[in-house]
């Protein structure tokens, strides 16, 4: 059974003077463990996708389902990294990762001990007493994503969690990122601008149209690109035949306006 | 090579520590000649020293009012208005932001009557403030409340409206409500805010008292003041106005210290 399911849709925003159709039709369904990516032209409502699924908003019509529940508000069983850390500059990266256990509740000795070791896996025990500022980007984006996995959620949402580092930050945070996911048998969307980056990390790529939102295509990535690790996926004589594929595709809508 | 540039780092330290010790000398020098040259005009008869008294006469003034424990009560009594006021106007200002960021509704209808009530100079209430709470503690504080609260609430309350809202996305990602987004975010968040209308409510506090005293007391700076107005004792009004000016200094001090202290961490 899929353990997230869309069916037909929709999202507009309403102000005073106008209506925007964000989301228009979109139905999929995402397996227990898959990776997937979503790709589009700016704007066009990526973002919105991914808080609809959070729960943060809600719909105009259609059904988003979580393991075969309807999602009515944020739950644990998500975690959504924005496209900044956000981390609070206030506490201390500890206190920062333990946010999501204290705010449910469940901060106990046991689970704050394994806060820290995931902080441990990603490369930062060390800085568990620092405050955020004290971090470069990499580091802090690392720690956001050290805060979303200790509330261990089913299903991990991320925004374009690797632009605003560089190029060679970003290929290693792929890299760590994917392992970790796959390692925690997490389920996974990953929204984009990298074309590359989709097709090293993802199992499927959906394609959305401009604003509003519709799946145009959804490319299935090849066994011998997903099971490599991204960098590795990168050199891979296969990669460029699909980079080509998906170029070509996003390039067509860019030229529909 | 290298110490060439230890002797130019020495030399660099050497013209800042300088420039601060003649800083110090040039604040000090203005503050004695002040006071010299109130004593001589006073003593020459340059300014008439029944109307503007001099620093003797106050020093001695002080001496005596210290030793029949007269100017303790008084500065006690002001001190205690003033910090109480001071508290007070800060927390229901702070709660009333509160209530304000629960509540879009309220905010918007409350709106209006927050710009009347801050553009109001406060003072003009204290006869309704005496006629309320009649002639005594209960009125001054009010005032010294009263003279801060309003504008704490709107400052405050815009801080909170201009946290960022993607801060309060991810504590809500975790299945947060409104008050745990409000005491884990909000708060939090504004802290350099609340804070920093500490300092303006220490001087409006000030204000709010001294005119309560002014109005209605039998105690406190503000009678002494009114008092020495009243007898022609000049000297008295001085002596106040300078024990006015080292007190709220200091506790002006004391909130920036408290500044340092809790701000720090805030700029992400
Ligand atoms: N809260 C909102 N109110 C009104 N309109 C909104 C709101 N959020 C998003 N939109 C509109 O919906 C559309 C999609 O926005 P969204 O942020 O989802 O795009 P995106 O695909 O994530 O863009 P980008 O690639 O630049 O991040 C945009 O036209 C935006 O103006
Ligand atoms: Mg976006």
């Amino acid at each position: 059974m899929a353990l997230l399911e869309l069916e037909k849709v929709e999202k507009l925003f309403f102000s005073r003077d106008s209506m925007t159709t964000a989301i228009k039709n979109i139905s999929c369904a995402i397996d227990k463990g898959e990776f997937v990516s979503v790709i589009g032209p700016s704007g066009c409502g990526k973002s919105t996708l991914l808080s609809l699924i959070s729960g943060l908003i809600h719909p105009t019509s259609g059904t988003i389902k979580l393991d075969g529940k309807e999602i009515k508000k944020p739950t644990p069983e998500t975690g959504y990294m924005l496209q900044q850390d956000y981390l609070f500059p206030w506490l201390t990266i500890e206190q920062n990762i333990t946010l999501g256990l204290k705010t449910m509740g469940k901060l106990t000795e046991e689970t704050r001990k394994h806060s820290l070791y995931l902080l441990n896996e990603l490369g930062l025990g060390d800085r568990a007493n620092h405050y955020p500022n004290e971090l470069s980007g990499g580091m802090r984006q690392r720690a956001a994503l050290v805060r979303m996995l200790t509330s261990d959620p089913k299903l991990l949402l991320l925004d374009e969690p690797f632009s605003a580092l560089d190029y060679q930050t970003k290929l290693k945070l792929e890299d760590l990122v994917f392992s970790t996911i796959k390692q925690h048998r997490k389920t996974a969307i990953l929204v984009t601008h990298d074309i590359g980056e989709a097709i090293a990390m993802s199992d499927r790529i959906i394609l959305l149209s401009h604003r509003p939102a519709q799946v145009i295509r959804i490319f299935n990535i090849p066994d011998e690109l997903r099971n490599e690790l991204p960098f590795q996926a990168r050199n891979h004589p296969a990669f460029n035949g699909w980079f080509q594929d998906v170029w070509k595709e996003l390039e067509s809508l860019e030229q529909q306006i | 090579m290298n110490s060439k540039y230890e002797q130019l780092h020495k030399e660099y330290k050497n013209k800042l520590t300088r420039e601060k010790r003649l800083i110090r000398l040039v604040q000090a020098g203005i503050l004695v000649s002040f006071f010299a040259l109130w004593e001589i005009a006073a003593s020459r008869h340059w300014v008439d020293p029944l109307l503007f008294s001099s620093p003797s006469r106050v020093w001695n003034m002080f001496l005596i009012r210290i030793q029949d424990g007269s100017l303790l009560t008084h500065t006690s009594v002001t001190l205690f208005e003033t910090i109480l006021g001071f508290l007070l106007g800060t927390l229901l200002g702070t709660l009333l932001a509160a209530i304000l960021w629960w509540s879009p509704f309220l905010s918007r209808v409350l709106d209006p009557y927050l710009v009347i009530l801050n553009s109001m100079p406060k003072v003009a209430l204290g006869p309704i403030l005496i006629v309320g709470l009649g002639p005594g503690f209960a009125s001054i504080i009010a005032m010294g409340a009263l003279i801060s609260v309003i504008i704490t609430t709107i400052v405050v309350y815009n801080a909170f409206r201009n946290v960022d809202d993607n801060y309060v996305k991810v504590i809500r990602s975790f299945g947060a409500g409104k008050k745990q987004a409000f005491f884990s975010v909000i708060f939090p968040a504004s802290y350099p805010t609340i804070i920093s209308t500490l300092k303006v409510n220490v001087g409006l506090s000030w204000v709010g008292v001294i005119v309560g005293e002014y109005l209605v007391s039998k105690q406190g700076l503000g009678y002494m003041i009114i008092y020495g107005f009243q007898v022609f004792n000049f000297t008295m009004v001085m002596l106040s106005l300078l024990i006015i000016a080292v007190l709220a200094t200091c506790m002006y001090q004391l909130v920036e210290l408290l500044e340092k202290r809790l701000v720090t961490r805030h700029q992400s």
